[in-house]
This record gives C-alpha cells, structure tokens and sequence, in this order.
C-alpha cells in the first residue's frame, strides 16, 4: 500500500531542494505554462460580468469596462438555472453513491474471497473499459426508451450506477489491507457482510474519496448522454442546457454563456480545491503499480 | 481461510473446508449480485446488442421492436469501409492520435519535471493550475475556446494582430480547424499525464541524480540517461490511457465545429453518433465496432511494449 501515502505534499524533498539552483528558467516556462492554461479560465470570469456588447467589441477588451452581474442574475431569474443545477446534482449524486457502493462489493469478493469464476470476471469487467461509450450508447437509448425512462431522471442515473474503474480501484485498495484483521474478525463469529460494511469500508477512506470525487466529477460533466436523454426544459442538466444555449436562442448572447459556464465549474473548482490530493492519489493508485 | 490440515481428523477438516467454500462462494456471489445485474443490464447487454445489431438493418423507425429486423450479414461494415466521409473521419482520428498522444505526453512530461524539478513554493498552485482544464466540462471549455479562436473578435487573433500577424480563422477554415482541435486537446490533458508523471518522477531516488552529477552528467544528460528510461512503465502507461481516450476523440469537434469545415474534424466516434442521430441505427452499431477493433489493436500493441520494462 506504499502508493497509496501522498507521494507529492507540499513539503520540500531531497530531490527537490537538489533540482532548485540554478532553475530560475523552469520557473519562467512554468509561469508561461500557467498562464496560457489558466488564463482562458480568467477571461471566461472577466467575460461573465461584461455585456455581451462589449465581448463583440474589436479589439477585445481584457478588464471589463461596467462590470455588471446582470448576466447572473438573467441565468436564476429568466431561465431555471436552479432546476438544471438540481437535476445534475441529484444525477451525480445517485450516480456516485451507486459506484462507491456497488463496486466496492464486488472489489471486496474479488479481493478476499475465493469463489469459481473469480479471475474470468474480473478479467470481463475490466475488459469493458476497452469498449468505446459509443458502442453501448444506441443499444442504450433503444433500452432505456423501451424501458419508458427517456425524459426521467431514472433515465439519467440508471446506465452509469455501475462502472469497471470503481472495481479496478476498490479491488487494488482492499487488497492491500491485511487478512489477519479480516480473519481476527471471522474467528470472533463476524459475518462477511459485517465484515464489509464494518471493517473494511471504514479502512477504504482515501479509495472512497477517490472514487467519489472521480466519479461525481464524470457525471457532472457528462453531457452527450444527457443531452439525448433529457428532452424537456425541466430535465436537463448544467453542461446540456449550455450545450443547447451555445447552438440555440442564446447562441449570440456571448457574456450569458461566460456565466453560465463559470456556474457549471464553479462547483467542481470548489471540491477540486479543497480534495485536490485524493485527485491526484487516486490517479498515482491505478496508475503506478 | 486456509483450514491447517491436519493429520488427526483429516476427514472431518476437509468436509468442512468443503461446505465452507459453498458458503463462501456464496457469499462472493451476494457481493457481486448487485454489480453484475447493473452491469448485464446496462453494460454486457448493451455490448452484445450492439454487435448483433451492426449485422442488422436496424433503424430508429424500429425502436419498439427492435427484434423484428433483417440480418444483412456484413452489408454495413462494407458500406461503411466505402463511405469516402468514413474514410475521412478514419485518416482525421488518425492524425490526432499520431500528433495528438506525443504532443500532450511531451507536454505533460516536461511541466512534470518542471514542478519536480524547479518548483519548491507555490507547488499546490501550479498543480491545481494545470488540472484544471482536466476537470472543465467541455462545454464551459468550448464557450470559451471559441471567443478565443474566433476570426474577428477572437484574443488570439487580437494578440497576434498586435505582432502584425493576421491570423486565420482557427475552427472556420479547413487547413486549420484538426489542428486547433488536436492543440485545445493537449491543452485540456496534458495536466492529467503531469500528475501521473509526477507521481512516477517521484520514485526515482535522488541519490541516482546525485551520483550522475558527481560523474559529470548534464542536465540534459541526467534526463535522457536516468529519467526517461525509469520513466518508461509511467510513459507507457500514459500513452496508453492517452491513446485510448485519443482514438474516440469526439467531445470537442463535436461541442466546437461540429465535423467541419468540410469534413476536415470529423473523427470516427462522430461520424458513428451522426449516423445514429440520422436513425441508421445497425450502421452505427459497425461503425462502433471498427472503433473498438481499433483501440483493441493499439492496446495490444502498447501492452507488448510495456511488458519487457516489468
């Protein structure tokens, strides 16, 4: 479970201190580097509080020049930008909490338990992160339609409950912790089920957190799905109500965009923030093994 | 659960460890019922229901009974292998993927050295600076992206026009449009293989460094001679989750220039959604699975190079 510690905190290493003299030009390239990947992010919030005048202007203007919050205030009062943002979270939500649960039992038999045609499914399973999303994605809109769920949010959050990553993931972590405490347990009577839900889950917090925030984060941003799905104006989501915007009525009203956009990422920037280090621990825990 | 067998009662031991392993293989399957019914219905079916059907002609037209159409035997896959904007879409991904996985891995590498490297403060920022377009939905990425790339009023037009360069129309004109598209790409990734390569920088030892320096060797030299080649499982292991998520490129043609102009950022998972969006519901079904063919291919052959290394 070495790989699972945060490798990269904030405090200088060996290695670090060795590489600082003399690397004043890395600093530069890196600053250069930040500002053209941050720097769209600063004009999309500079943009969200200009008119859409002013973003049409030629030369484009960089600091606004009436700073107005009216495009916000456009977005909650005239359209149902409250609707949208509860019909994404409640999608996520369901969608994340079917992943974490569900797919950290199956790790947990994969891991732990021997049963017959263990290693065949595991390898199936896996094997299905292979297959590109447009391959299930019509045989999925012909079985959700005859299902009668198109236009539901059941519709929404149904198909994705389940994935191949969240098994991958909760296999590697509950297989790193020790059979001794899970054997301690049996030999005292404890049931597997008691065993999952009261030993091991409580043990599986850095997984739990990864795949939690990798997951709610996949289905905040999803849109192709939703946007095929989700017909009326009261079920759709964030990404697909902007999607719709960007190419509908709203095509040429440039600055809502901008604050619409700055509405859909203004969440996950928040989390983003705060969890960053499960972010970046859950990416070293598939990916350095 | 490893019953000790011993010799006294031998019997009795092994008729337990029997009946304890119907128990348990039991209890695997309760863990995994609740998966595998999500998984059948919504996964492994869909999978199964998808190749059936590239050997149909199912359309949208039978959405409600999708039992009752006519096998065409491998009519779809013929047709889309002639399609002169399949072939098209098929050289598009191509060049995405041969430009697009280098560009973002040698990006992605060279901030992760930097950061490793030169970056003792400020560490944190530089981290969630270069992931955040990682997390960006592509639609804020594209509201933004095409302001930016905008012929007329676009910033980088502006910018340019200041150097006295009059820059072209970056998604509207042909020669450009599949390069700007594979350039955003490389911007919107290369902060996840930083993080991947970070976390790999970080098991070579610094001593190794140390010694090299000792002996003489370079900057370049300690990269090209200890870095890269105990980098290799890391950059294969990149260029392998790049590549397969490179091969179905679709998010931002689809969201920035919809194929166009003429073709020239049509990408093969488009092309596949146009049809099923048309209704041609079982040549949509073939189109996806030369897709997958195709990342199943360039997997194996990026596993082949992986093995040696471990």
């Amino acid at each position: 479970m070495s790989t699972l510690a945060p490798t990269h905190g904030d405090a200088p290493t060996k290695n670090n201190a060795r590489g600082d003299r003399g690397g004043w030009w890395i600093y530069i390239l890196l600053v250069i580097g930040i500002i053209l990947l941050v720097g769209p992010f600063i004009w999309m919030v500079l943009g969200s509080i200009k008119t859409t005048g002013e973003l049409r202007q030629v030369p484009p203007t960089w600091l606004p020049e009436n700073p107005t919050l009216n495009n916000y205030a456009e977005l909650f009062d005239r359209l149902s930008f409250v609707r949208y943002f509860f019909n994404s979270a409640i999608v996520a939500i369901a969608v994340t909490a079917g992943n974490v649960i569900f797919c950290s039992m199956l790790g947990y038999a994969l891991a732990k338990l021997t049963f017959p045609g263990k290693r065949i499914l595991f390898a199936v399973v896996l094997g299905t992160l292979m297959v590109p999303a447009i391959v299930t994605f019509m045989p999925l809109f012909v079985l959700v339609a005859n299902l009668n769920l198109v236009n539901t949010h059941a519709g929404l959050i149904l198909p994705f409950l389940v994935g191949a990553f969240g098994v991958f993931l909760m296999r590697q972590f509950i297989g790193g912790i020790p059979d001794e405490l899970l054997d301690a347990a049996r030999v005292d009577g404890a049931g597997e089920h008691y065993i999952f839900w009261r030993i091991v889950m409580p043990l599986c917090g850095p997984a739990i957190a990864t795949l939690t925030i990798l997951t709610f984060l996949g289905s905040w941003n999803s849109f192709l799905w939703p946007l095929v799905v989700a017909n009326t104006e009261d079920m759709y989501t964030l990404p697909v109500a902007i999607a719709l915007f960007a190419t509908g009525q709203q095509e040429t009203n440039v600055a809502l965009l901008m604050a619409g956009s700055v509405v859909v990422i203004l969440p996950v920037l928040i989390i983003f923030i705060f969890l960053q280090r499960y972010f970046t621990q859950g990416i070293a825990m598939t990916g350095i093994k | 659960m490893t019953t000790p067998s011993g010799t006294v009662g031998a019997d009795h031991s092994a008729s337990t460890a029997g009946r304890s392993r119907t128990r348990e293989t039991l209890v695997a399957w309760s863990f995994a019922l609740p998966f595998l019914l999500l998984f059948g219905v919504f996964m492994a079916g869909p999978i199964a229901a998808a190749l059936v059907t590239s050997f149909t002609d199912l359309r949208v037209t039978d959405i409600r009974n999708p039992l009752s159409v006519d096998f065409v035997g491998l009519a779809n896959y013929l047709d889309v292998l002639g399609d002169a904007r399949f072939q098209k879409a098929a050289a598009n991904t191509t060049v995405f993927v041969l430009v697009g996985v280098p560009l973002t891995m040698a990006l992605g590498l060279a901030a992760a050295v930097g950061v490793n490297q030169g970056v003792v403060r400020f560490r944190t920022i530089f981290r969630v600076g270069f992931y955040l377009p990682v997390v960006t939905s592509i639609v804020a990425i594209a509201v933004v992206w095409r302001l930016l790339l905008g012929s007329e009023a676009g910033l980088v037009n502006a910018i340019l026009a200041g150097f006295g360069v009059d820059g072209p129309g970056w998604l509207s004109d042909e020669r450009y449009a599949l390069w700007s598209i594979i350039f955003m790409a490389a911007w919107r990734n290369l902060g996840f293989l930083m993080v991947i390569f970070l976390a790999g920088l970080q098991t070579i030892p610094g001593d190794l460094y140390e010694a090299a320096e000792v002996d003489g060797a370079g900057r370049w030299q300690r990269f090209q001679r200890i870095t890269l080649p105990l980098m290799r499982p890391t950059l294969l292991f990149g260029a392998v989750i790049t590549g397969i998520g490179y091969v179905q490129f679709f998010e931002e043609p689809f969201v920035m220039t919809e194929g166009g102009p003429l073709n020239s950022t049509l990408s093969l998972a488009l092309y596949a959604y146009d049809q099923f969006s048309f209704g041609n519901y079982g040549y949509t079904a073939s189109i996806a699975f030369i897709l997958f063919i195709a990342i199943a291919m360039l997997t194996l052959i990026q596993f082949r190079l992986l093995r040696p290394a471990t």
